[in-house]
């Protein structure tokens, strides 16, 4: 009796041992996936789920970061009333739309004819060398390129204002240019109203290739058939090109257009170098909205409230990017269908 | 197993430190290399025990990391280097320790210090929390041959403010600009007519003084030189800048002691000779820059770390070694009995500068730096100023505006 009843115990101990390992293994097997995904869930967790949770926490605290973390003190919504009502944070909040706009429309504008061009004008050596030469300043690096427009820029050496200058006693375009002796020495960088269409120049130069890169490989998905198609219909080259391959790319388009207003929302180095890190520049024309998130933590050491701006300008962007999904998304995302 | 892995540690831990008792590291920006590398090897002669190594980061980078450092509480050095910007919004922070403590005994060295340098390393609560190193006197730098072909004399120049924009005025029938930049001007107002017991920017209690008469006549001096084409328009630290030195197309600069190194050694080098100094015209005072010490509260080996510190400041051989070596000026007053102040200075034309730097230093009021000098100078100086000079805004709207930009963040 005791025999029995000790080896149905261990048997069931047994089976029981035996549960537990299956579960055990079980278990190991479930977490299986997350050991394998953990590097990127680590690094995810460290640097951008933490940061972002912290920059959260750190919107709703008066912190000047030399005094150590033990600095902070809770202000609750004051820093978004402050930002709200700021001066500065809407002048740059105007200057990054302008700048927005202003580089961006220009930037798709003339990279869709070239890139159509490349495609359909020139054989594909040539239209990879073009293409790679066009993609070189979006390669360099933009403090290199900001440090250079700003030597071009410079008013009595500058090398745009001694071309202007050349120009104007060129013989028959010179009267063209007959205004340049008297307006200079043109303060490009120096005055409100330039500084503005001067950075603007430079964001233009510098993603108008990277534009044409995208474009140029939404035209070449465009089948050979369509144009045939087309041409048979009696369509001129330049029906081909608004009716046949500019909607054909809309997928392209839509892409390049989001890229666009989000970097361009976030634009920073440029006007920074342009103006010499020195407060945007005359009036704060060239005072963006990242610029001047920089400005209130990293220069004013605010951090509570460069945390606000920062989200009040993740919610501009968020505005920004779905009033631009609404309207474009249904036919941008719906591709060749 | 783990108990000899401990015992291996302790053991490492004690040769280690029977090997050198302290090692300190000194976190600044350059030229400070340059100096250290020669007095780190002077000062280990008489202190064996302590090594000295540093990390320098451009003067941006230094101060942002800085910052990080103090905010996390680790990975700052042993002792850092403040520049005068930064003071103001870094030394009541609660971040550097008191040096007036009895284990420093810093209060004991003020005497030897040029007064105003050393009142600016004070917190508010009057204690000491960094000590200066090196002062900017802030003088006139001039071409001699342009103010000669003028027909004038420098101390014709310098009477005032009138007297000064009246040799601009000659300047402009030569082609010459008085000045690279008008703003220089009222920024050397703001910064020499300080009350004393008063902040550049706020009073003792924190007031705003933006709008009081000292920033009402730099602006409006500033524009009157604008206004009337007698300035480059030309911004500090451009090629620009530098070709205006070159070329002799800018007759004076108003500027820190420092400026002459910079001239000497890289901006205008073939210019020697060719350059005088001279007072601050209105018979103004005041300081261009400095850099001071601090020890972090986070720094391991405090007591080392003061050692270095008095030796670097306190030391007259290091003082006199750092205006040698990187052309910084010394803080410490006795130094200035050295006969290396007489030495004519060959690219001044024989002048003895040192003289008169020294002499400067030791007239310059205190201004007590405030925590919101860094907002201020961005939106006054960078911002007003500009707007004023560059876009005709008229000067008490520039400034009642500055005022309220500046007070509703200063809290």
């Amino acid at each position: 009796m005791t025999d029995v009843t000790s080896n149905s115990a261990a048997a069931a101990s047994l089976s029981a041992e035996r549960r537990a390992r299956r579960r055990k293994r079980a278990f190991r097997k479930a977490l299986m996936p997350w050991l394998f995904i953990s590097p990127y869930l680590v690094l995810f967790l460290v640097f951008t789920a933490f940061p972002l949770l912290f920059s959260v926490y750190l919107s709703f605290q008066e912190w000047n970061p030399v005094t150590g973390l033990s600095g902070m003190s809770f202000v609750g919504l004051a820093n978004y009333a402050q930002a709200i009502t700021d001066p500065w944070l809407w002048k740059s909040l105007y200057n990054t739309v302008w700048l927005a706009i202003a580089t961006g429309i220009p930037q798709h504008v003339i990279a869709i004819p070239i890139a159509y061009l490349l495609v359909t004008a020139f054989r594909g050596s040539f239209r990879h060398l073009y293409t790679a030469t066009m993609f070189i300043p979006f390669i360099t690096s933009t403090v290199a390129i900001s440090l250079i427009f700003y030597t071009i820029y410079s008013s009595n050496n500058g090398i745009l204002n001694q071309w202007l200058l050349g120009l104007s006693s060129v013989p028959v375009i010179g009267a063209l240019f007959a205004w340049v002796p008297d307006a200079m020495p043109i303060r490009w960088l120096g005055s409100s109203d330039l500084l503005k269409p001067a950075i603007a120049m430079v964001v233009i130069w510098k993603y108008t290739g990277f534009n044409i890169v995208i474009y140029s490989a939404g035209f070449l998905t465009v089948s050979k058939d369509l144009y045939d198609a087309a041409k048979v219909d009696g369509c001129n080259a330049w029906q081909q090109f608004w009716h046949v391959a500019l909607p054909m790319i809309r997928p392209f388009i839509f892409f390049a257009l989001t890229l666009t207003i989000i970097g361009n929302l976030q634009l920073f180095e440029e006007p920074f170098i342009l103006t010499a890190g020195d407060s945007g520049g005359v009036s704060q024309a060239g005072l963006t909205a990242s610029y001047y998130l920089y400005l209130v933590g990293w220069e004013w050491l605010e951090m509570g409230s460069a945390a606000a701006i920062s989200w009040i300008l993740f919610a501009f962007i968020a505005l920004a990017t779905s009033v631009h999904f609404y309207f474009n998304a249904r036919e941008g995302l719906e591709g060749h269908n | 197993m783990n108990k000899f892995i401990l015992t291996c540690l302790a053991s490492a831990a004690i040769s280690a430190s029977a090997a050198s008792a302290a090692e300190i590291r000194l976190d600044g920006f350059p030229d400070f290399n340059n100096h250290l590398d020669k007095v780190i090897p002077l000062f280990a002669e008489t202190n064996p025990d302590i090594s000295v190594t540093y990390q320098m980061n451009n003067h941006g980078d230094h101060h942002k990391k800085l910052t990080t450092n103090l905010a996390t509480g680790s990975g700052a050095g042993d002792i850092v280097i403040v520049d005068i910007g930064f003071i103001g919004s870094f030394i009541d922070a609660g971040g550097f320790e008191n040096l007036s403590d009895a284990t420093y005994g810093a209060d004991a060295l003020a005497d030897g210090f040029v007064d105003y340098a050393w009142s600016q390393g004070q917190g508010a609560d009057g204690n000491q929390y960094a000590i200066p190193i090196d002062i900017g006197p802030g003088v006139m730098y001039y071409r001699r041959d342009v103010l000669e072909a003028a027909g004038l004399e420098v101390e014709d120049v310098i009477t005032d403010w009138d007297s000064y924009i009246a040799y601009g005025e000659k300047l402009r029938e030569m082609d010459v600009y008085l000045i690279a930049d008008a703003a220089d001007v009222a920024s050397t107002i703001i910064r020499t007519t300080v009350q004393p017991g008063e902040g550049f920017f706020f009073d003792a209690e924190g007031n705003s003084l933006i709008t009081s008469e000292r920033f009402v006549k730099a602006f409006e001096t500033a524009k009157r030189i604008r206004d009337a084409g007698l300035d480059g328009q030309i911004g500090a630290w451009t090629n620009e800048w530098y070709d205006g030195f070159k070329d002799g197309s800018v007759a004076t600069q108003l500027s820190g002691a420092w400026l002459l190194g910079h001239l000497q050694n890289w901006m205008a080098p073939d210019t020697a000779g060719k350059w005088g100094v001279s007072n601050l015209p209105d018979g103004v005072y005041g300081s261009w820059g400095g850099s001071f010490l601090a020890i972090p509260r986070q720094a391991e080996n405090k007591e080392a770390a003061w050692a270095f510190v008095e030796y670097l400041t306190n030391n007259p051989e290091a003082q006199l070694a750092s205006l040698r070596n990187i052309g910084a000026f010394p803080v410490l007053k006795e130094t200035y009995a050295d006969p290396t102040f007489d030495e004519p200075i060959e690219f001044l034309a024989g002048q003895q500068a040192r003289r008169l730097f020294a002499e400067i230093a030791e007239q310059v009021t205190a201004v007590s730096p405030q925590k919101g000098d860094l907002i201020a100078e961005d939106v006054v100086i960078n911002g007003a100023l500009l707007e004023v000079l560059n876009d005709d805004k008229d000067v008490m709207a520039a400034l009642r505006d500055a005022e309220r930009l500046v007070m509703r963040r200063v809290r």
